[in-house]
């Protein structure tokens, strides 16, 4: 020992990991690879009974099938028409009545009663209403995904107008512009990463209202197809149409991802 | 043009701020508002500007401003308040959009006013960016476009570092030579009230009360950052509000 007694050095321990889980986009990947691998291996070693639970090689058999046969075409047609028609009025209306629960004092306190009174019935159980009012056909399902948008993009929407920096409306103000442009280019652009993100709540909500409308009563649609693959226990061909349902919401989660990304581009 | 408030008093609900103040600015004039913090200078510029509506009193201007001014009274503000999706050029477009104008013209106005502010090479940068210098600079550029005839600055450069303020601070100076602008100037920066200002006005601890003022007779151009003349003067007005600043810290928010 060169060194005194009583002088001896230590490092210091580091204890700086803040829990940054970092994005790998390869291991997402790998990780739903895996799952699919894990289901096949299950199925080819005889844990799974192929009736109750098909394999994917066969799941993915009969998606194929039924694409080559322009039926699941047909269904996919039906479905996204609706979905996309019921979620455009939905949100179009939400946003706008978001803003004006946002923006005026006279639709604020009214509106937040109301929305509060209604976001939480479940929308599906208005659907034998809905078919009442507009009929079995296409209405009542896009009245049920348009108001099962509708809530939750008015609540994001408003919460994100709430949000908005009142500094820089009040920057607006002072240099003179009109109140339709600080809505314009002041509210609306401060809004919108809050907006996005409620779009994205109501078109998951979206989907789930679709399959449940399509089982309820329609012949057409993933969720009508599913059902009847159900009743006749072709397990197979209703995993297929489960898969198609979770890659339609991959890729509209993928979807709105890419428009935040071009709208927020200066963030 | 002039720009004078009488007799403003102001309470936030059951709270006074403002008590009887009265505050004008002529023609060219930099007049600075010092006071301990929470004494209300904020809110007097917000009322000046029309940005608040005082309980009682008036503001008035007197005379007409340029005929080339598109917002004669303008305001540079703490936070910069530019907007972040906006580029630096589409900032200070802003409140030019409002005017009817050939594209070109209003395309002139902006480079102009980016020129004039060190911005030229920015024009395409976002706000988050720049250092808070730079961005405090789109706001002047910003207000510069319109043509103010009287300039509003709540701080201006209460949010930068040191270095950076003492940059700004001769850009500020080298802007009012032209004796054009009137500018109402808050701060609690002592040292930038004497620096700018050719009066200077001192508000009491809430609710604030004028409760001096002075006026510098030495040109702005010829003051320099350090002179002992303008040490002793900032020393002086530290000396008339220092008892209520240590009073002001001591009170509880609301």
């Amino acid at each position: 020992m060169t060194e005194p007694a009583g002088l001896t050095t230590k490092p210091v321990t580091f204890r700086g990991d803040l829990f940054l889980p970092r994005t790998r986009r390869v291991a997402g990947a790998a990780a739903l690879v895996a799952l699919v691998a894990f289901w096949q291996l299950a199925s080819s070693v005889g844990w799974l009974d192929p009736v109750m639970a098909p394999s994917p090689r066969e799941v993915f058999g009969s998606l194929f099938a039924l694409a080559r046969s322009g039926e699941l075409a047909g269904h996919l047609a039906a479905s996204l028409g609706r979905l996309f028609g019921g979620f455009a009025i939905g949100a179009t209306a939400g946003v706008g009545f978001g803003l004006a629960v946002g923006l005026f004092s006279a639709v604020r306190s009214p509106g937040v009663a109301v929305v509060s009174a209604l976001f939480p019935i479940p929308k599906i159980a208005l659907l034998p209403l809905f078919i009442l009012w507009f009929g079995i056909g296409e209405g009542s399902k896009l009245a049920t995904i348009a108001f099962g948008s509708f809530f939750p993009t008015v609540v994001a929407t408003y919460g994100a107008v709430d949000g908005v920096d009142r500094s820089l409306v009040r920057m607006g103000r002072s240099f003179g512009l009109s109140s339709w442009s600080i809505v314009r280019k002041i509210v609306l652009p401060g809004a919108l990463p809050g907006i996005l993100s409620g779009l994205r709540i109501a078109s998951s909500i979206s989907i789930v209202l679709l399959v449940a409308a399509e089982m309820i009563g329609a012949n057409r649609g993933i969720g009508a197809m599913v059902l009847a693959a159900g009743n006749l226990m072709q397990s197979d061909r209703l995993l297929g149409g489960v898969v198609v349902l979770s890659l339609l919401g991959l890729a509209i989660a993928g979807l709105l991802g890419w428009i935040e990304r071009k709208l927020t581009a200066w963030r | 043009m002039k720009l004078a408030a009488s007799n403003i008093t102001h309470r936030y609900g059951p709270l006074p701020v403002l008590d009887d103040v009265s505050l004008g600015v002529a023609e060219g004039e930099v007049v600075a508002v010092v006071g301990p913090s929470g004494c209300g200078k904020s809110t007097l510029l917000r009322i000046l500007g029309g940005l608040e509506r005082p309980d009682a009193g008036t503001v008035a201007t007197e005379g007409a401003a340029p005929a080339r001014s598109l917002n004669p009274i303008t305001y540079v503000f703490q936070d910069f308040a530019l907007l972040p999706w906006r580029t630096v050029a589409g900032n200070v477009r802003l409140p030019l959009e409002e005017h009817t104008m050939p594209e070109s013209e209003r395309d002139a106005v902006v480079r102009d006013a980016l020129n004039r502010t060190g911005l030229g090479d920015f024009a395409g940068a976002w706000p988050r960016q720049l250092s808070g210098g730079m961005r405090q600079r789109v706001g002047i550029a910003r207000a510069l476009a319109v043509r103010p005839a009287i300039l509003l600055m709540d701080e201006p450069l209460s949010a930068l570092d040191g270095q950076t303020r003492e940059l700004l601070m001769d850009d500020l100076i080298a802007l009012h030579a032209s004796g054009e602008l009137s500018t109402v100037y808050v701060t609690h920066n002592l040292d930038e009230a004497v620096r700018l200002a050719d009066r200077i006005v001192v508000l009491s601890r809430r609710p604030g009360r004028v409760r001096a003022e002075v006026r510098l007779d030495r040109p702005r151009g010829e003051r320099r950052a350090g002179d002992a003349a303008l040490v002793a003067q900032a020393r002086d007005l530290w000396e008339l509000i220092r008892a209520d600043a240590a009073a002001a810290d001591r009170e509880l928010a609301r």
